[in-house]
């Protein structure tokens, strides 16, 4: 194993000088996209600035979709009936991640999870992946919660952002937290 | 032998400028509900396989693919993608059913051109780092006119020739329900435009569309299982000539790949002259003088013998040799990889509506993936 202090043999090039040499081009794409939501997730999105979690029904198997789609992907049947959900639901899954998207240390750990959202009439399958669901970021959750399995099960809730600053994006929901008893 | 291959059914959605209320899944549902419904085929329980025709640039999502099963009813199933036209993608559906493995497939091609604000940007994608992209192009059809300005210079064709088809297709594609690009022009109309890259004005080149096309395929047995009415996919090819890498040493004003894949599906469909042998074709014609250029290589004569075709009505819906009957992508719009997609719907449906002389119930269909590609698909279908 090579030690810190020892210099290997050879030229040593600055970024800047790799940067001038032939066999390197740079090239920034020009890559610009303006997505149609389309009825599903446009009207879903249009809920979250009002404050509200919209998902619709299966008219066949009565599956909950969250976010919405304009059809149910397991009948190929379009979903037709539209239904709003409290927004408390229960944490099916969650992580600790220590660093950062560039691999740098997080000041203050995030932890994301996925959530179980309460759904009138549908419950999904209790240990099957096919619930209505909400990926997002927990807050008032200690990183321990979240390694020692705790916060499995927790009833949580969403945090909304105040109107005024809502975009009609998944981020008008700051995080969820729990719901605290009593 | 193995199997005949059929298409049993169609579906599409869209063909405008922009489809704003859909997304591009709910596009892709839309088609594909279409397709299913009309022959009365549940894709949870009759599909074995699912091929999908996208790319990534054009959709912004790296690793698209993933979001390919879900709006067609392949979650679950067995589905691919093919980072090529739709014909492309038809082409190895084709194959599987071939292989007896699959009886039933799906193919899928959508194109939501209306969502990427910087076209020009996805087009310098596609060319080499490090040699061309440094050059920047001024702008993304600069290819087509060199190609354009080639095969008028090895034809002795004017730009009048290209006006003619121009408005020969818009024209047509006045009583096409997919052709939202349609209009009643003159070939005077275009020759008095400025050119946007000589020798091309705007009038010949296609403009985007936002669309959706699925096709079911099936094998002769399961075929009979969901139409009286199949339509076979007799012979059928695809070729890429040197990569977009090597732009300079392409064959420039000519489409050698789209001669070997022609050669090659011709013969497979036992074709040996598309106008005695077929009835009419829908080739490619996202830049006008395409048409022109993949007649002659399609063998219907030289660019002489095609522009006297086209100057004495010929190449008309109700011609001699109908060419593009539909309007073609002048007429429809280029619906990036479900341009080809287009082609094979109105040959499918064309071939539906019937009418055509005994020994001659075949239709062609001729397919660019559109620059800066090399790549090249040819079907014959019939009936």
């Amino acid at each position: 194993m090579v030690g810190k202090d020892v210099k290997l043999p050879g030229t040593y090039l600055k970024g800047d000088e790799m940067y001038k040499l032939p066999g390197l081009v740079e090239h920034r794409p020009e890559a610009k996209y303006e997505f149609a939501s389309g009825q599903a997730q446009g009207r879903f999105l249009q809920g979250l600035k009002e404050g509200k979690i919209l998902g619709v029904k299966c008219p066949r198997c009565g599956r909950v979709y969250v976010p919405p789609r304009m059809y149910c992907e397991y009948c190929m049947a379009p979903t037709t009936e539209w239904v709003e959900l409290s927004g408390e639901g229960e944490v099916h899954t969650a992580v600790v991640s220590y660093i950062s998207t560039f691999r740098a240390r997080l000041e203050k750990p995030e932890i994301i999870a996925v959530i179980r959202l309460y759904a009138p009439g549908y419950t999904g399958k209790p240990d099957e992946y096919e619930f209505p669901g909400i990926f997002h970021k927990l807050c008032n959750v200690e990183p321990d919660d979240v390694v020692s399995g705790r916060i499995i099960g927790a009833r949580v809730r969403p945090r909304w952002r105040p109107p005024e600053e809502r975009r009609g994006s998944v981020t008008d929901i700051e995080c969820f937290e729990p719901v605290v008893e009593g | 032998m193995a199997s005949r291959v059929a298409i049993v059914s169609m579906g599409w959605y869209g063909f405008k400028s922009s489809v704003d209320e859909l997304s591009f899944r709910e596009m892709m549902f839309e088609a594909a509900t279409r397709a299913y419904e009309t022959v009365g085929l549940d894709p949870r329980r009759d599909v074995d396989a699912f091929v999908s025709c996208q790319e990534d640039y054009w959709e912004g999502i790296a690793i698209t693919d993933e979001f390919a099963p879900e709006p067609v009813g392949g979650v679950l199933r067995p589905t691919l993608t093919v980072a090529g036209d739709m014909l492309q993608g038809v082409a190895q559906a084709y194959m599987m059913i071939k292989t007896g493995y699959f009886d039933v497939v799906v193919v899928e091609s959508h194109a939501k051109p209306s969502d990427i604000t910087t076209m020009h940007g996805i087009f310098e994608m596609a060319l080499d780092p490090l040699y061309l992209r440094p050059l920047n192009p001024p702008n993304m059809h600069f290819l087509a006119g060199l190609d354009a300005a080639a095969f008028l210079q090895r034809s002795r064709l004017g730009r009048e020739h290209l006006a003619m088809v121009v408005a020969k297709n818009k024209r047509a594609g006045l009583s096409n329900s997919r052709a939202s690009h349609a209009a009643p022009l003159s070939p005077d109309d275009v020759l008095s435009m400025e050119p946007v890259v000589d020798p091309l004005t705007r009038l010949d080149i296609a403009p985007f569309s936002d669309a959706a096309v699925v096709a079911v395929l099936a094998s002769e047995e399961a075929a009979r299982r969901f139409t009286d009415t199949p339509v076979w996919i007799e012979g059928i090819s695809w070729i890429t000539e040197a990569g977009t890498g090597a732009l300079a040493w392409h064959t420039i004003g000519a489409m050698p790949g789209l001669r070997v894949a022609a050669k090659r599906a011709l013969a497979m469909a036992g074709v040996s002259r598309i106008d005695t042998d077929t009835s009419f074709a829908e080739v490619d014609d996202r830049y006008s003088y395409v048409e022109l250029l993949a007649l002659e290589e399609l063998g219907l004569g030289s660019p002489d013998e095609v522009a006297r075709m086209l100057e004495d009505g010929d190449l008309d819906p109700g011609g001699y040799y109908p060419v593009n009957p539909s309007g073609g992508s002048l007429a429809a719009g280029v619906a990036l990889e479900a341009t080809a997609g287009f082609r094979l719907l109105e040959v499918y449906e064309r071939l539906l509506a019937g009418g055509y002389e005994e020994g001659r119930e075949r239709g062609v269909v001729a397919s660019w993936r559109g620059p800066p590609t090399r790549t090249f698909s040819v079907a014959v279908l019939g009936v």
